[in-house]
């Protein structure tokens, strides 16, 4: 694996339920290098969430290697697998997840909260976050005072707070009309230009044409990949 | 990696423990009801009782435990007794008596507010003769008017005990006051406050010993000579730590000739066995404060489990940012000792506040035991814990991808 290797997967197989089992992914193999924008598309029912949670470490694959940052996530505990995602991982989900009742700064702050940061820095940093998706001016602002297009600079702000090795952007746009939809996507590609590094889990062929690379999948097993050569 | 660097300070905890009860206030507020009654109550019951048993103490202190009494008691063959005319005259000749007094119940005399009140409405009050060094020998003060004197003791002035005064109507003293005592009429002089350690000076009326021989006819013959008597309860004030020395002469210097006619006793037991039931709880308001914290138990650990069925997505996220399972549990396991806590708290206020406000209407002492608020709020901290582990070990157990699965 490359020192640039943020992501590896090799060989990975889930199954779910015993008699029989059903195969949601079989034999997916494909890494990712850091500073790539990466599309991962496909109907529903193709796989995709699952590959999202076995990439994100929320769930074990059945067999095949995860390896993130360098590291076998099958020979981590609970305890290291959840440092893994504090530290390594940043999730932005469809439906925002964003405390109502918290300011956008806490909010953003409590991305750094399982990673053993002190809580002044927390602060610090996720000021600087929301800044960088264009919310600066709002850190005392509450989610229920913004639109959704905000909401969702907001939890991509708790995403890279951390500065993780991987970001796993999980249908972004898909709770937001085109228009704040396509401001999240220029959002997204800015942020890559800027070095993080992206996955956008997408059914949608527009938003992953958006991406220079795309990873197809369908019934569990990657169809196709743009990946150039030496990236692959 | 070190999952130890993943901790959370104390304050991170308090933030974490407290997200559920700042998102909706009203629940917590209801669920942690419960407690905050049970712990009322149980603080309330200890603090009443200890308030009342340090208000008597106050009083037996104030009182002093170093008055005796001599009554008369029995003959040997059961016949009513007599103490000697001269009983008091010895006893103050003891030594470690410092002062000494003496009444004598006068039977079949009654007093009535005026002379057409029917003679049978005696209302239980007695009327007694007594000497003039009463009032300092029991520490009574009198509320309104003047004590006997010399002068008074001769004539038709009466001086009346409080429930006596309150039954014969009488709250002010002025000329011309005056009570129908024994077929004949008697000025007012004076009102007594009240005289917890003899309660029988409360109902009586008091004249002098020459005015209840001369109007009465209440006199005994002493070597062929009249003499105003005999007292039929003698008042003893001996010194502080000599009690039982004098109190073991009394009987004997009171009637040598018969001791065993004579009654000592030591008023101030009385209060004492007094106050140390009023020590003892009220069983039965503890058995209902802990059915009320067993109640409130029952709602918090409801709560907490709905809590976590509705927070699926909360916990999903959280470890997705990294939280562990230890840390997941530990989260709503605080939160369930938060909220009984924040019960147990306001319970301890609550009950402190009623024992406050109860004891400085009777004029006690403030006593809220340690035992009481410390275990009001341990017992909060435990029945936080126990109604919530389950649902905190039901939390941590939830897979993340179950837990972001839109409902």
């Amino acid at each position: 694996m490359s020192a640039a290797t943020v992501l590896e997967l090799d060989g990975v197989t889930k199954a779910y339920g015993e008699d029989p089992p059903v195969a949601a992914l079989r034999g997916v193999s494909f890494s990712i290098r850091r500073g790539e924008l990466v599309a991962i598309v496909g109907p529903s029912g193709s796989g995709k969430s699952t590959l999202l949670h076995v990439i994100g470490t929320l769930e074990r694959p059945t067999s095949g290697l995860v390896r993130i940052g360098g590291l076998d996530a099958a020979q981590l505990d609970d305890r290291e697998l959840s440092q893994l995602r504090a530290r390594e991982i940043g999730f932005v989900f469809q439906q925002f997840f964003l405390a109502e009742h918290s300011t956008l700064l806490d909010i953003v702050a409590d991305g750094l909260l399982y990673a053993g940061v002190a809580a002044g820095k927390r602060r610090e940093r996720a000021a600087d976050a929301l800044a960088a998706v264009g919310l600066g001016e709002r850190l005392k602002a509450r989610p229920t005072q913004l639109s959704g297009g905000e909401r969702q600079r907001v939890a991509i702000a708790r995403a890279l707070v951390g500065a993780p090795a991987i970001v796993l952007a999980d249908e972004p746009t898909g709770n937001l009309d085109s228009a704040n939809g396509e401001q999240i996507m220029a959002l997204i590609e800015e942020l890559n230009r800027q070095g993080a590094t992206i996955v956008v889990i997408t059914h949608e062929h527009a938003i992953a044409e958006r991406c220079p690379r795309q990873i197809r999948v369908l019934d569990g097993q990657v169809v196709s990949d743009t990946a150039k050569p030496e990236a692959a | 990696m070190s999952a130890g660097r993943g901790r959370l300070e104390l304050r991170d905890w308090l933030r974490v423990a407290s997200v559920g009860l700042r998102a909706r206030p009203l629940r917590a507020a209801l669920s942690a009801l419960g407690i905050a009654i049970g712990t009322a109550a149980i603080v309330g019951v200890l603090g009443l009782s200890s308030s009342s048993q340090a208000g008597l103490i106050a009083e037996i202190n104030r009182l002093g435990t170093n008055l005796l009494t001599v009554e008369t008691g029995q003959s040997l063959t059961g016949g009513p007794a007599q103490l000697p005319r001269e009983a008091p005259a010895r006893i103050t000749l003891l030594d470690h008596v410092e002062q000494v007094a003496h009444t004598a119940l006068i039977k079949n005399t009654y007093v009535y507010r005026s002379s057409i009140v029917p003679v049978a409405e005696t209302g239980g009050l007695q009327v007694r003769a007594t000497n003039l060094t009463l009032l300092p020998v029991l520490e009574t003060g009198l509320a309104r008017g003047d004590w006997l004197n010399k002068g008074t003791a001769r004539l038709p002035v009466a001086v009346v005990g409080a429930v006596a005064a309150q039954q014969l109507g009488i709250d002010r003293v002025y000329t011309d006051q005056r009570i129908w005592l024994g077929g004949q009429w008697f000025n007012v002089a004076g009102i007594l406050n009240p005289s917890p350690l003899e309660p029988d000076i409360d109902v009586s009326v008091l004249i002098g010993y020459p005015a209840a021989e001369k109007y009465l006819g209440y006199v005994s013959v002493v070597d062929g000579e009249q003499h105003a008597g005999p007292p039929t309860t003698i008042y003893v004030r001996a010194a502080t730590g000599h009690e039982s020395a004098v109190q073991s002469l009394l009987a004997n210097t009171a009637d040598p000739a018969a001791p065993y006619e004579a009654a000592v006793s030591q008023p101030s037991n009385v209060l004492t066995a007094r106050a140390a039931a009023a020590g003892t709880f009220n069983s039965l308001f503890l058995g209902l404060g802990v059915v009320a914290l067993i109640v409130g138990a029952v709602g918090v650990a409801n709560i907490m489990i709905i809590s976590v069925l509705e927070r699926r997505s909360e916990i999903g996220l959280r470890r997705a940012l990294g939280a562990t399972k230890a840390q997941i549990r530990t989260q709503f396991l605080a939160e369930s000792i938060l909220l009984a806590v924040i019960g147990g708290i306001v319970g301890v206020l609550a009950g402190a506040t009623a024992t406050a406000v109860y004891a400085s209407t009777k004029h006690w002492a403030i006593v809220i035991p340690a035992e009481a608020w410390t275990g009001g709020i341990a017992s909060a901290i435990v029945i936080g814990a126990v109604a919530g582990l389950l649902p905190a070990i039901r939390a941590s157990r939830m897979p993340p991808t179950v837990a972001l699965r839109t409902v």
